[in-house]
Order: C-alpha cells, then structure tokens, then sequence
C-alpha cells in the first residue's frame, strides 16, 4: 500500500524520513546505552512492585496446576469431563510455542534484522508453552507415572513403542522440539550471560551469570564459530517447527473421524500455529516494552510487522476453513456434510460463530489499516481476540467432530468440570509465571544482537589507505 | 599450551571496530599470528584479518545428523521387524513410510545437539578462567563496548618492547600487558 501524494511533515522521530517505516531501533543509541538499558532490566537491586505482585498473583493460579494434577492422581482421569466420546488435546499451547521458533528460526534465515529485538522473548515464550502443552499429554494418558513406557528402551515387559502411529511421532515430534528449542534459546544467551557477568556487582549473580557464560570472552574465532552454529541450529529448526505441527495434524488426519480426514489439515495447522504464536507475543511484548520502557528498541516497526505476519497467517487459516466448507460439499459424502453442517448449526454452533468472528472476522478485516496495526492498544486486544478465537479453532475441531460421529447411538456432548479449567487456567499460571522469572532474571532482548544493528558498526573504509604509512613505519 | 608463567600478551584497546580491523590487518601482516580479536558482537572483518574462515562446525552437524538417521530410523525397523513385530492394520511389519517422521526427528535432534555442543568444544568452553579476564578494562569492555586485539606471548614475533611499540602506531585508547 504505497502511500499517495506528498509525504505528510514527519514529526516522529521514530520514523527513517528516507523510507517512511518506523526506525527499528530509536535513532541516538550507542553500544554502551543499549547494554546498559537491557541488562539494568536484569541487574538492578529493586524489583519492581508490581512484578512482585504479578509472580505472586500467577504463582497462586499455577498452584491450580499442583491441585488438579494430584487430584487426577489420587482420582484417575473420570475427574475430568474428558471421556468417551470426546477426548481434549494441547494443540493450543503448542500451536503458540511455534512463532518463537519461527521468529528466531526462519526470519534469521531470511535475514530480518528487526527480529533481533523480539526473537529471545519469543523463544523464551516457545519454552514455556511447550511445558504447558506437555502437561496434557502426559496426564492424559491416564497413568502419568508410566509415561515413559512411550520411550523405546529395553523393559523387561519385552514391549516396544508402535511406530506406525501418529502418537508415538507426536513423542518424538514433540521431545525433539522441546530439546532443539531449549538448546537454541541457551546459545542465544550466553553471550549475553557473559555481558551480565562483567556488569554483575553482586557476588553471586557474578558466580552465576559467570558459570551460564561458560566463560564467554567475545574472541573472534569463537563468534565465527557461534555465527555459523546458530545459522545451522536455524536451518534445522525451520524444518522442524513446520514439521511438528504437521505431526500434530495427523494425530487428526491419519484417524478416519469426519471433518479430520483431510489433507489440508497440516499447512493449515502450521499457519494457524504461527498465527496464535505472534498473538501471543504481541500479548506479551506490548505489556513489556510499556513496562520496562522498551520503546526505543521494540519499536512500532515490530508491533506492524507482526501485525502484517498475522494478516497473513491468518488469511491461510481463512482459506483452511473456507476449503474445509468447500470440500465437505465437494466431496458429496454424507458424513462430511452433515459433519460441518452440525458444526455450524448443531447444538454447540455458537463455538464456531465465534471462531469465525474472533478469528476471521475481526482480524482480517482491520489488519489492512495501517493505523490500526500501530496503535498499541488496539494490538493488544486484538492478540487476545486472536487468542481466544485460536482455542475456540481446536475446541470446535475436538469436539464437533468427535460428540457426533459415525453412530448415533455413541453420540454424546462435553461438559467441562471444574477440574478441566482449574488444570487450563492453572498452565496460564504456569506460563506467566515462568515468564516473569525469566523477564527478571536473564536478558529479555538479545544485546549482542541489538549492538550488531547499530549503525557505529560500519567498518569505514581507508583502513587501506593507511598501509603504506604502517609499513614505511616498520 | 603457553607457559603458564609470564605474560600472556599484549592487549589493545580500541573504540571502533574499523581501528580494530586496521590494527589486526596490520598486525597480520607484519607477522604476528598468535593474535586474537575480542569484540562485544560478531565482526567479521576481524576474521577475515586474522585469516580465519574455516570452521568444522557444519561438518559435526552432518555427522550428528547421519548418526541421528542411522540410529533412529535404525531403531525402528529394528523393533517392527524383529525386536516386537505387530500385526497392525494388516500393513508389512517394514512399513518404511510410517517410520519416516521419528527418523527425520532423531536427525534433527542429533544434528541440532551435535552443532551446540560441538561448537562449544571447538570454542575450548567452559573455560571459566582465562587469563584475559586478568586485565583491569577487559572485563568492562570486551562485553559492552570496546574492542580489543591481543598479540599473545607464545608468537616467536612477540617482544615486549618491540610488540608494545608496534600497537602504539595505531593510538589505541591503551596497552595492556596481560599476565597468566
């Protein structure tokens, strides 16, 4: 969307007069002011108030956890209004793990710089929604305690994993997911541990800092090799997130149940996966520049750029749904078309009006405006429609697929209990709690990263010109 | 290994990275070798002076990755076939499709770890103590905003005087002789 006419009087001195874009780090900024802002956030002697109050607050409803977990144990899974027909899944928080790997991954491929700014938060957020999601899973399989019975390893039972199906990829999928992303986000950070290590004036936190830096001194061997080891670490994770969610899909797919046998099933997971994913780390970058003053590095540039990801993202989870309509049709069986006609008009069609609306809707429509993708507040409460209309997605493929299947006498309905949302609210407990101890305690906002997007970097020519001079010197 | 006695070498410190590039070029070319540059960010103009471009990290993440392969894929046919053959869906007990996405995973895993810590090996870390770490403006500049070149002992060009005046041709901000 070219801009027409004359280039209104540019006031803000966030935006680059030569292209018209936001800057994506404020003009002004040295080496020095920008280590200095990222790493006061991390070491500073008085903890803000009210990240006091929030780790309280989320800690207490991540005890929901800790309460529906051992009730689970002590009770068995009827607790839950999970059963038979309709069985509940963790695709939610997964799904939001992905954008993490996807900004750290894929944009580093294509080089974009501006995601310098917002990768390690989203890793950080990749993280916890993993530990999130794999809390689900695990409980779900009724007996916790024998979850590692999924491992191939050598048992005395003489029993070994069936790897013909989806669920045993998912363990695999899922653990290998976790392993890379967690070793990906540690790499990212020990330069910067070695930079909190050097600033650190309390003893400990230089003892601690110190060991997580492994010893980090910045020699240029060493970044080289760093260089070309996160470059490949990217290259590997690229194909690994798409193919994570696509495994996730075809626990659907590969099941014969009406409305998940379909092969658009993994493109539009993985789209519909990054889409909740950058939501969400606009739920929590908007809230974080605000309160830490990050303004000048996570800039108006990231919160459009984002916006513009989930304009698009979004249309590709648009055009899933739109093929889903079209193919239930298209395909004249019986048991698809009267899948999506229940779906929509059947006793729980409210879920998917509102996951047209929260979704489709209303994102997709006010994304086109520039002035709506950088006004903050707007963002805000639009990553939380996103959110919701996201979970309302995996609700409404769950359920409306499986209370009405092939016989109408195992037909049934599902009716959370209490017990199902102490254990959801709980892991969003979980998660803002993890991600407020890491907000305190390690480097939200890559520096060494940030320092390489300077424009002091430069390396000026003449260095040349100055050779003769040295070596009459000599 | 240097002696662990004596000075470990000379170390410059500079404000931009163009000085620092001009002064390792420099350095190179008179002959120095043993030398190493030290910088808040990747610079790889620096390298490319120092005359570094190799490194054997692409190569520990193939074999991560083949070994990840062979082991993984392996493990599969090996349990299907003959360690605990099912009769599932009447499908061949070698259904090498189904086998392919624990495969893929398990190379990407292998890779993935091969690559982090074979890159970590190669750096020599965890070294928490480094002799550098003994001079008094490394720590608080070598991570934030300075940039630094070392000329170490152990080079046979190496002198102190000689070296000493050498790096004070290209006006660092100073010279420090760096001890074990």
């Amino acid at each position: 969307m070219a801009t027409q006419g004359p280039i209104p009087e540019i006031v803000d001195p966030m935006i680059d007069p030569r292209t018209g874009e936001y800057a994506v780090i404020a003009p002004g900024h040295t080496f020095k002011s920008v280590t200095q802002k990222i790493a006061g956030i991390v070491l500073t002697a008085n903890t803000p108030w009210a990240w006091m109050g929030g780790l309280f607050l989320a800690s207490t409803i991540a005890l929901g956890v800790v309460v529906a977990v051992t009730w689970l144990v002590l009770k068995g899974v009827g607790i839950w209004g999970v059963t038979i027909p309709g069985a509940w899944g963790f695709v939610w928080w997964i799904g939001i793990g992905h954008a993490g790997t996807l900004i750290s991954a894929i944009l580093l491929l294509f080089k974009q710089t501006w995601r310098n700014s917002i990768n390690r938060f989203a890793e950080a957020m990749t993280i916890f929604a993993v530990c999130c999601a794999g809390i689900f899973p695990l409980l779900h399989i009724g007996r916790p305690w024998l979850g590692y019975w999924l491992l191939p390893y050598p048992n005395t039972m003489n029993v070994w994993p069936q790897f013909r199906s989806p669920l045993a990829w998912d363990v695999f999928a899922v653990s290998t997911y976790a392993t890379i992303s967690v070793v990906f986000w540690y790499i990212g950070m020990v330069p910067d541990f070695g930079t909190l290590r050097d600033r650190a004036q309390w003893p400990l936190a230089k003892y601690a800092y110190g060991l997580l830096s492994l010893g980090w001194r910045g020699s240029t061997r060493h970044w080289i090799r760093y260089e070309s080891a996160s470059l490949l670490l990217a290259g590997l994770s690229t194909p690994l997130v798409l193919s994570v969610h696509t495994t996730i899909s075809f626990d659907f797919a590969v099941a014969a149940m009406a409305g998940w046998h379909t092969t658009i099933f993994p493109p539009y997971f993985v789209a519909g996966a990054v889409y909740s994913g950058f939501a969400m780390v606009l739920t929590l970058a908007i809230p974080i520049r605000k309160f830490y003053h990050l303004e000048d590095l996570v800039t108006l540039r990231h919160l459009d750029n984002m916006a513009k990801v989930m304009l698009a993202t979004g249309s590709i989870v648009a055009y899933g749904y739109g093929m889903e309509v079209f193919m239930c049709w298209y395909s004249a069986s019986h048991w698809e078309f009267f899948m999506m006609w229940n779906r929509m008009f059947g006793p729980m069609g409210w879920a998917y009006w509102i996951l047209i609306l929260t979704n489709i809707a209303i994102p997709l429509t006010s994304l086109w405006s520039r002035k709506l993708r950088v006004n903050v507040l707007y963002l805000f409460i639009l990553s939380f429609i996103v959110n919701i209309g996201m979970w309302f997605e995996r609700f409404v493929i769950v359920v409306t697929s499986l209370y009405r299947d092939y016989l109408p006498s195992s037909w049934g309905t599902y009716r959370a209990t209490k017990w199902d949302y102490m254990l959801f609210l709980g892991t969003w407990g979980m998660f803002t709690t993890l991600f407020l101890l890491f907000a305190r305690l390690a480097p939200m906002i890559p520096m060494s990263e940030i320092r390489m997007m300077l424009p002091q970097t430069r390396i000026r020519p003449g260095a040349e010109d100055a050779e003769v001079v040295v070596q009459e010197a000599l | 290994m240097p002696p662990r006695e004596g000075i470990y070498g000379m170390l410059a410190e500079f404000n931009t990275p163009t000085e620092l590039v001009h002064a390792t070029e420099m350095a190179y070319r008179a002959g120095y070798r043993r030398m190493e540059c030290y910088t808040p960010y990747p610079v790889e103009e620096a390298a490319e002076a120092l005359r570094f471009h190799k490194t054997r990290v692409p190569l520990m993440c193939l074999l991560g990755g083949i070994m990840g392969l062979v082991t993984g894929y392996g493990l599969e046919v090996w349990i299907n076939v003959w360690a605990y053959p099912l009769n599932i869906r009447a499908t061949p007990l070698f259904s090498w499709p189904a086998f392919v996405i624990p495969g893929y995973e398990w190379t990407i895993l292998f890779a993935g770890l091969s690559t982090a810590f074979g890159m970590i090996a190669q750096n020599g870390l965890p070294q928490l103590y480094h002799p550098l770490f003994n001079a008094p403006n490394f720590a608080s500049g070598a991570s934030t905003d300075k940039f630094f070149l070392c000329l170490e002992a152990f080079d046979p060009r190496f002198s102190r005087t000689e070296t000493r005046t050498f790096l004070e041709q290209f006006s660092p901000v100073s010279i420090v002789e760096v001890d074990h």
